[in-house]
């Protein structure tokens, strides 16, 4: 064995679209411990609650994340409804989780994408950016964002998607769905897919417990842990909603999960759209939160299970807003994948937990 | 100004962007917008690049690497701050940990505004960028002649 060697790693790497420092420790090829440094997107945009009343945090908060932008905007106004015990319309439920579940597509899409460039398929990564794009075009339809939504207000929705709308983004969806089998079964069937990913970057169903991992990363660990099961919001309304898991443990394994999610999430638009009560978007809140009143929330983001903890003082200004995001959680898992992997997989095992740095550093 | 004159690599930094800006920068390399009709190229390496895309403010711990990156690259070069966030804080001007828009690490020649920036916005911005590229590299050369 040769000695030991450091290697850095990014902030600024090709493969990375965010800043994430490692410290990789080698031995020859072999990576025998990898030490994060992150830091470099913090903000600190949580302390901007004493600057910003809870109706004016929802812009700060859809932009704790561009790519799970919408989940990061419902999941703090469904806090703030809970502190303050607001009942919000159905409809503005059901819209939630068509906006929701459409980001989850993007995302998914989009990771899958980054995943291809990674491995070095390139047309595979430009076809899964192509089709997103038809994702972004009906964000852009419904809402004038193509990132950024600002779609939701505290009390429910900034304004409403008429049905007909609605009948075009179903359309639209199945249509993209379509395609995305072709997509699908390059992943699935592709010999070269296969062999960078299988037996790449192992984590064991009883590791990840014990790591504490969320989101796709966990359940291609055999993790039952996707809080759209509990049924919070819209998500209480879906007919049958069954996690996607796979025992694989490795990165094909999370590949699969993620490729079976934009399904699922096509198949829920296409149930939310079929059900969707008409009525108000909206009801008016007024007032400020208890002092010491606290509400918590989960959603499931994209990456995971992201958690939400509001702390009122008796103004419209809270006290403490506090977001425990899925990177965050999956990063000592990254970690424990890395050690013992070859250098060359790296890259593609840092991927595989989809990293959202900003989400994490706030 | 002519933009067929010159073929711009670009190199993209994420400073301290909440990746809305970020994935539009991808978003504009990648089919749909395709920026690399007009021989636009993302590359790793600074020394490759022409052309900075910068997004998100600096902060005290990425601003060495933000001076570091465009020190390392060749003359002439051009930097363009994406978005509002690059341009001046954005959202986040008054955090605790944000300094403000790019240029105050970087002299910045072009600012794209948006938030997050839209694509036409982006390639907007380097086809002016391209322009300026063309306008530096002509008083490099002429600096070398009066040298010579």
């Amino acid at each position: 064995m040769g000695k030991k060697t450091i290697i850095p790693f990014g902030p600024q790497h090709p493969v990375l679209p965010e800043p994430l420092h490692l410290d990789l420790v080698v031995e020859d090829e072999k990576v025998v411990e990898a030490v994060p440094q992150i830091g470099f997107v913090h903000r600190g945009l949580e302390k901007l609650t004493e600057t910003h009343d809870y109706n004016q945090f929802i812009y700060i908060a859809e932009r704790i994340c561009g790519i799970c932008a919408f989940g990061h905007s419902m999941g703090y106004a469904e806090t703030i409804e809970s502190l303050m015990h607001v009942e919000i319309p159905p409809r503005a439920q059901y819209l939630r989780v068509i906006l929701h579940e459409l980001s989850r597509m993007h995302s998914h899409i989009l990771w899958l994408g980054l995943a291809a460039d990674a491995f070095g398929y390139e047309s595979l990564f430009m076809h899964c950016w192509r089709l997103r794009e038809r994702i972004l075009d009906i964000f852009e339809m419904t809402t004038g964002g193509r990132v950024i939504l600002s779609a939701v207000v505290v009390g429910g929705m900034v304004r409403d998607i008429s049905n007909e709308m609605l009948a075009d983004v179903r359309t639209r969806v199945q249509s993209i769905h379509d395609e995305y089998q072709q997509i699908c079964n390059t992943f699935l069937n592709d010999s070269s897919v296969q062999s960078r990913l299988v037996g790449v970057g192992v984590i064991e169903h009883d590791d990840a417990v014990s790591l504490g991992m969320v989101g796709p990363f966990a359940r291609a660990s055999n993790v039952n842990n996707d809080v759209r099961s509990l049924g919070n919001g819209g998500y209480g309304q879906l007919s049958d909603f069954q996690p996607t898991l796979d025992s694989g443990c490795d990165c094909y394994a999370r590949v699969k999960v993620r490729l079976q999610e934009v399904s699922q999430s096509a198949r829920i638009i296409d149930e939310m759209i079929s059900h969707i009560p008409d009525g108000d978007i909206s009801v008016k809140v007024k007032g400020s939160p208890e002092a010491g009143a606290q509400a918590a929330n989960t959603l499931e983001q994209p990456r995971g299970e992201c958690y939400y903890y509001a702390l009122g003082n008796g103004t419209k200004y809270l006290d403490r807003m506090r977001m425990r995001t899925p990177t965050s959680q999956n990063l000592a898992g990254m970690a424990q994948a890395l050690a013992g992997c070859d250098l060359a997989d790296v890259n593609m095992i840092v991927l595989t937990i989809d990293p959202c740095i900003s989400c994490t550093e706030r | 100004m002519s933009f067929a004159s010159k073929s711009p690599w670009v190199i993209h930094y994420d400073a301290s962007s909440c990746n809305g800006c970020d994935i539009e920068v991808l978003a504009a390399l990648c089919p749909g917008y395709d920026a690399e009709r007009l021989g636009v190229i993302n590359t790793g390496n600074p020394k490759h690049a022409d052309i900075f895309l910068v997004t998100g403010s600096v902060n005290e711990q990425n601003i060495s690497v933000v001076k570091e990156i465009y020190n390392q690259m060749i003359e002439p070069k051009v930097v363009i701050a994406c978005g509002c966030c690059a341009c001046t804080g954005g959202v986040f001007h008054d955090c605790y940990n944000v300094l403000g828009g790019v240029d105050k690490a970087i002299p910045v020649d072009v600012y794209a505004p948006g938030c997050a920036v839209r694509p036409e916005a982006l390639i907007d911005a380097i086809i002016e960028g391209v322009g300026i590229l063309d306008e530096k590299a002509k008083k490099l050369k002429s600096a070398e002649k009066e040298q010579a």
